[in-house]
Order: structure tokens, then C-alpha cells, then sequence
């Protein structure tokens, strides 16, 4: 097991370098020169245009750039953004407020969605099985930005229960409109795995002798049923805690929440290359250790699966 | 002996009389998209005591379906049980609550199924699915379930059972897991074992031990014996009497070596004859014509007319009862019984 998560770690390094030269060049190839932009409207005096190219390395070739920016990264420097506040200031202030985002989304998903599957999944057929299919298929089929303005409409506009967008992105209380609308696709998604796995472990033999051994409904549903249903959840569980802090920039977007998202969305558009290589770069990581994560717990649920 | 032994040991010691398991008219049907299949369809059997009736039949007619039903474990819908009776201990399950019925399985009636590898859960080490047993039954605590799991499989004989006690089913031969499924049965001492095949997913060697194992335990504790199967060979040494079953009925009882020598149904006649025999090596295996019939639409009268050589109009036209077989002077054969209107001269077949 610990050769197994040494080499998953070493896996971890080409990947980490990959993703960050790949990103690098994308930034590096956008069109538009960044630095005459920041002058906007008024024309820019080429004298310190070229100055400040200089100062954040533009005027080297990229491989240069790149080099000189991992030396950085590797004396913990995320480098400057180009108003000239450090890079990772901007994401100790953005990515607290973003993991505080996706965790409040992943546990209304993995409760909410475990739960309508383990129902629905239970009773097949049924008045709720059908009630949790035609609400999934509703969520998966809306655009998320279409069920962020239906939830501000109703909550905020009609009910009055919160404002349209949030105004602390600090406060907890907050976000929960934005992370219930976050985490709605993935709900819908943990629903009908959980239902699916359920049905069809519920049909397996296993159950059969569980049932004939006299057990109670109660123990053969939490003991055996479940355990074996959601190894499947677990995996996509895992991946989509990632996939949750980096696809937050529409959810971000739309109630103003001053996370990650926003802020890359930003830098994107001002072709700010150190702030979206920084952040990038975090999230990539988060992914890579997320499904370490998932793979090792993977093998806590099925003593099947040996990693050696 | 521990004292969960002692507390099963007399409420078997009570006094009763009949048989343990008494299996009257007993219909099964499913419910599917086509239409009602008729799985069972009117099956008498019983068991006393240290009794082994084994189950014949070709795959399809009904032999686990009636099991199933007696366990409690059909899933209901897609099943239904019409009509019939199971007593156990003169007691109609049919009549009982949910909970009751609970109560029965594992306690009193235990099952042992074909595939133990897909029986056993993968995620929950074997010595948890036989402490739970324990634990479900009679509040055992963790420890107290774990050390009779130890002890179980010690009693089936898998060697070095403190060490393995913890391992998955995948980690034990094919064997040692079914021995697993037989510990598992055992652990209450049940007054009536239903084993389903219980060898056919093993090796030829292994089948012999883990059958005279399951033979040698039922004697030790008189527990009575279901065992199906299809294989006639595995029968003769084990068992008491045989139930034949075609089409979700019985076609032929008899105890088991009046039924060898003397079959008194074409189609127990069938089955002998297709047994493989050291003396014939090289001839063609006899197999009996055609097919089982579609429970859907189970054939008009006798439901093996279409595959019998001895069928004659009559037995298009009407069901055969089960009748009492004699011998030609009406002297009684005791257990002994055929649904066939020509059972007499089935049985002077040579
Ligand atoms: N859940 C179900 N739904 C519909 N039909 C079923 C169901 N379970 C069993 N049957 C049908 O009932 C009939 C009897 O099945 P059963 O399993 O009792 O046969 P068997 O005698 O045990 O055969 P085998 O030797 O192959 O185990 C089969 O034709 C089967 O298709
Ligand atoms: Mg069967």
C-alpha cells in the first residue's frame, strides 16, 4: 500500500509539469496584447510598455517564461499579477471562499442525492422512485446557469428569503443558495447512480443469503446492501470534489460569490498569465490528490482490490 | 456445550410427532410480461427428522422455486403463492407474520446455495457473516460472534480457521467457501437444512467431501434435508427418498434404492438411463426427446406427454394424480408414489 501511493505521488509530477506548460501556452497564445490593454482607451507610452514587459518577463520567449516562473513556484513565489498585488494573496483570499462553496455543494449532494437514490432505489416503481427519475432528469437537462436564475427568482425576488447575489462571500449562510444550485447537477448524477447500484445489488445473490440467514430489513439494507451499492457513488463522489471547486466560475459568476471562479474568470479575460498558471496549477493538484483519495478509500470498501 | 446449543436443543426435544416440514398442494407463479408462468403447480413433499429427501428434475422444473417458497425468500411480486400449504412442525408459514417467519430462517430452516462465491458478500470477511448469525439471532456481542465463528469453521474443517477468520470469500477455494456456507447453515442448529445444489459449482473431488461432510453433520445433529440437485449420482449414497419433479410437480417418489431398480414414471425412467456408466463407454448417451415445456403454456393433461414414450390419449386428455404404487399383488410399497397412468407398466420395464 505505501509503495503504491509513493508511486501514485512520483505519477503525480510529469502530470503537475504537464498541465502547467499546457496551460502556460494556452495563456501564452491568446490574442491580445496584455499589458497595452491595461491602458485601455488612452494609448499607451511604448517606453513603459516595455518596461513593464520586462519586469513580468513577457519580452523572453516562452520556454523561457516558463522556466523562469517553475524557479519561482518552486521558492513557494505564485509570482505578481499585473496590478501588482502578489498572486497568492489573490487565491488565499478566493480559495476559502470557494472550498467553503464546494464542500457546502458536495454535502448537499452526497446527503440529499444518497438519500432520494436509497428510496427510489428501494422502492422501484413506486410514486417517490418516479417523483426523484422526473426531478433528476429536470436538473440534468436544465443548463445550471438557467437553475441559478430560476433559485434567484424564486428565493430571492418572490420569497424574499435572501438577497440575488451574495453580498459577504465570507458568510456561510450565504452561499447555501449558490451550493444547492452548485451541487444540483451532481445530485441528480448521485441519485441515479445510488438507484441504479442499489437495483442491482438488491437482485444479487449475496442479498438472497442475507435475507434467508433471517437478518432484519434493517441490517441487510445498512450492512449489506449499502456498502456494496456505493462503491460506484464513492468514485464519482470523489472525482466530482474537484470538479465541483474548478466548475464553479458560472455558479460564481451569477450570485458574485468572490471565489476562485470569479477571479480566473477575470484574469482570463485581462490574459493575466501568473494568476490563471497559480490557480490552475492548485486546482490540478486538488483533482490529483482527490482521486488518490478516492482509489485508496476504493480499496477500504472492496478488500477485493489490493494496490500493491 | 454452550448455551445457545442447549436452548435449541429442547425446543427440538419437544415433543411433536408429525413431520418437520409438510409441503401440501403448494402453487407458485410468476407474474411477467408475457403472462403467468406457473413454476409450481401443486407439489406434496414432507421431511421428518434426520430424514434426507433429495429433489430430482431437469433445470426449470421448479425444484429451487419451491425451496425458495419454503424459505420465505421469493420476491413477492414478481412471485405469488395461489394456493398450498408449508407447515412446519404442523405450524402454515403461509399464515404467519413477516416477523415470525424471520424468526424461522437461519434459527430453524437454514438454506445453502450452488454458487458460494456469489452467496457470501465480497465486502464483509467470512468470520462477520457467520458471527452475524449471532448477533441477528440470539444478541451476541462482537467478540462473543467472532469466537463462534472460529468455532464454526473449525467444525466444518477449515484448517487454521483463528488465522482466516478475518478473510474475504475470495480469498478460499471454491471448496472452503462452500464449507463456509455450510457453517453458516449450521450455526443455529436448525432442525431442517435446504441445500440447492450445494456441489454443483465444485471440483469432482471436492464435491465428494463437501457432501459427506454436509451427510456427516445432519446425522450429528438429526436434522432433516433438502437436498436438490441433478445429480443423480450425488443422491444414492445420501439420501433417504427422492421427490422427481417435472413441470412444478412431483412426478415419481420412492425411497431411494426402490427407485433405482425400479422407476415407476417414464420420466424418472428417462433421467436413469441418461446417468453416463462405466459399462457402456464408447455408446451414445441416452437423453430424453425434446424439451421442458414453457411454463407459460405447461402442455394439456399429463405435462411430459409430448416427450413420453408411453403416452396414449388419455394422457393428453386428463393430469395424473399421484398414485400409490404396489407391487402386482397390491402389496403396499411403502413412500412410494407416480403420476402416471401407466405406472404399472413402467415399472416391469426392463
Ligand atoms: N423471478 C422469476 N421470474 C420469472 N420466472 C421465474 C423467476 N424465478 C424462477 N422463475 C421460473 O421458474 C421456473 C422454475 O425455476 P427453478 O429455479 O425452480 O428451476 P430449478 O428446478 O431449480 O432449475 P435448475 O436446476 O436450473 O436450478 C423456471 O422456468 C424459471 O424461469
Ligand atoms: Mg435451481
Amino acid at each position: 500500500m505505501g509503495s503504491y501511493v509513493l508511486r501514485r505521488v512520483l505519477q503525480m509530477i510529469p502530470v503537475f509539469f504537464g498541465t502547467t506548460l499546457l496551460i502556460f501556452l494556452m495563456v501564452y497564445t491568446l490574442p491580445g496584447d496584455p499589458v497595452t490593454a491595461l491602458f485601455g482607451e488612452k494609448a499607451a507610452d511604448p517606453a513603459v510598455v516595455a518596461s513593464i514587459k520586462h519586469q513580468y518577463y513577457l519580452d523572453q520567449p516562452v520556454w523561457k517564461q516558463y522556466l523562469h516562473y517553475m524557479g519561482n513556484l518552486f521558492q513557494g513565489d505564485f509570482g505578481t499579477s499585473f496590478t501588482g498585488r502578489p498572486v497568492s494573496d489573490i487565491m488565499a483570499n478566493a480559495f476559502p471562499v470557494t472550498i467553503r462553496l464546494a464542500l457546502l455543494a458536495f454535502v448537499f449532494e452526497l446527503v440529499l442525492g444518497l438519500a432520494l437514490g436509497l428510496v427510489s432505489g428501494l422502492r422501484r416503481g413506486s410514486i417517490q422512485d418516479t417523483l426523484v427519475l422526473v426531478l433528476t432528469l429536470v436538473v440534468i437537462s436544465i443548463p445550471v446557469f438557467v437553475l441559478a436564475y430560476i433559485a434567484q427568482t424564486i428565493f430571492a425576488t418572490n420569497l424574499g428569503w435572501v438577497t440575488p447575489t451574495v453580498q459577504d462571500s465570507r458568510d456561510l449562510s450565504q452561499l447555501i443558495l449558490p451550493a444547492i444550485v452548485l451541487g444540483s447537477l451532481s445530485l441528480a448524477y448521485v441519485a441515479r447512480l445510488t438507484r441504479t447500484s442499489i437495483g442491482e445489488n438488491l437482485r444479487a445473490d449475496y442479498i438472497r443469503t442475507a435475507v434467508a440467514k433471517g437478518l432484519p430489513r434493517r441490517t441487510i439494507v445498512s450492512r449489506h446492501l449499502l456498502r456494496n451499492s456505493l462503491i460506484p457513488v464513492v468514485t464519482f463522489l470523489g472525482t466530482d470534489l474537484g470538479a465541483l471547486m474548478g466548475g464553479a466560475i458560472v455558479t460564481e459568476g451569477i450570485f458574485n460569490v468572490q471565489g476562485v471562479g470569479n477571479v480566473l474568470y477575470r484574469a482570463i479575460n485581462q490574459k493575466e498569465g501568473p494568476t490563471v498558471v497559480g490557480i490552475v496549477t492548485v486546482l490540478v493538484i486538488v483533482y490529483l490528490v482527490a482521486s488518490l483519495l478516492v482509489d485508496l478509500l476504493y480499496a477500504v470498501l472492496d478488500p477485493r482490490i489490493r494496490y500493491a | 456445550m454452550t448455551t445457545a446449543v442447549d436452548s435449541t436443543r429442547s425446543k427440538r426435544d419437544a415433543p411433536y410427532e408429525g413431520p418437520l416440514l409438510d409441503v401440501r398442494d403448494l402453487h407458485v407463479e410468476f407474474v411477467t410480461r408475457d403472462g403467468v408462468a406457473k413454476a409450481v403447480n401443486g407439489v406434496d413433499y414432507s421431511v421428518r427428522a434426520g430424514e434426507t429427501l433429495a429433489v430430482l428434475g431437469e433445470s426449470g422444473s421448479g425444484k429451487s422455486v419451491t425451496a425458495q417458497a419454503i424459505m420465505g425468500i421469493l420476491d413477492m411480486p414478481p412471485a405469488r403463492i395461489p394456493r398450498g400449504e408449508i407447515r412446519f412442525r404442523g405450524r402454515d408459514m403461509l399464515k404467519m407474520g413477516k416477523e415470525e417467519r424471520r424468526k424461522i430462517r437461519g434459527q430453524e430452516i437454514a438454506m445453502i446455495f450452488q454458487d458460494a462465491l456469489s452467496s457470501l458478500n465480497p465486502v464483509l470477511s467470512v468470520g462477520f457473516q457467520l458471527g452475524e448469525m449471532f448477533r441477528a439471532h440470539q444478541g451476541a456481542s462482537r467478540k462473543e460472534a467472532r469466537d463462534k465463528a472460529v468455532e464454526l469453521m473449525d467444525r466444518v474443517r477449515i484448517p487454521a480457521a483463528k488465522q482466516r477468520v478475518n478473510d474475504y470469500p475470495h480469498q478460499f477455494s471454491g471448496g472452503m467457501r462452500q464449507r463456509i456456507m455450510i457453517a453458516m447453515a449450521l450455526a443455529l442448529e436448525p432442525d431442517l437444512i435446504i441445500a440447492d445444489e450445494p456441489t454443483t459449482a465444485l471440483d469432482v473431488t471436492v464435491q465428494a467431501q463437501v457432501m459427506d461432510l454436509l451427510a456427516e453433520l445432519q446425522a450429528e445433529y438429526n436434522m432433516g434435508l433438502i437436498l436438490i440437485t441433478h445429480d443423480l449420482g450425488v443422491v444414492a449414497d445420501v439420501a433417504d427418498k427422492i421427490a422427481v419433479m417435472y413441470a412444478g410437480r412431483i412426478v415419481e417418489t420412492a425411497p431411494v434404492h426402490e427407485l433405482y431398480a425400479r422407476p415407476a414414471h417414464p420420466y424418472t425412467r428417462g433421467l436413469l438411463d441418461s446417468i453416463p456408466r462405466l459399462d457402456q463407454k464408447g455408446q451414445e448417451l441416452y437423453a430424453i426427446k425434446g424439451l421442458p415445456p414453457n411454463l407459460l403454456r405447461i402442455p394439456k393433461g399429463c405435462a411430459f406427454n409430448p416427450r413420453c414414450p408411453r403416452a396414449q390419449d388419455r394422457c393428453r386428455a386428463e393430469v395424473p394424480e399421484l398414485y400409490p404404487v404396489t407391487e402386482d399383488d397390491g402389496a403396499p410399497l411403502a413412500g412410494r408414489g407416480s403420476a402416471c397412468f401407466f405406472w404399472k407398466e413402467t415399472l416391469h420395464d426392463r
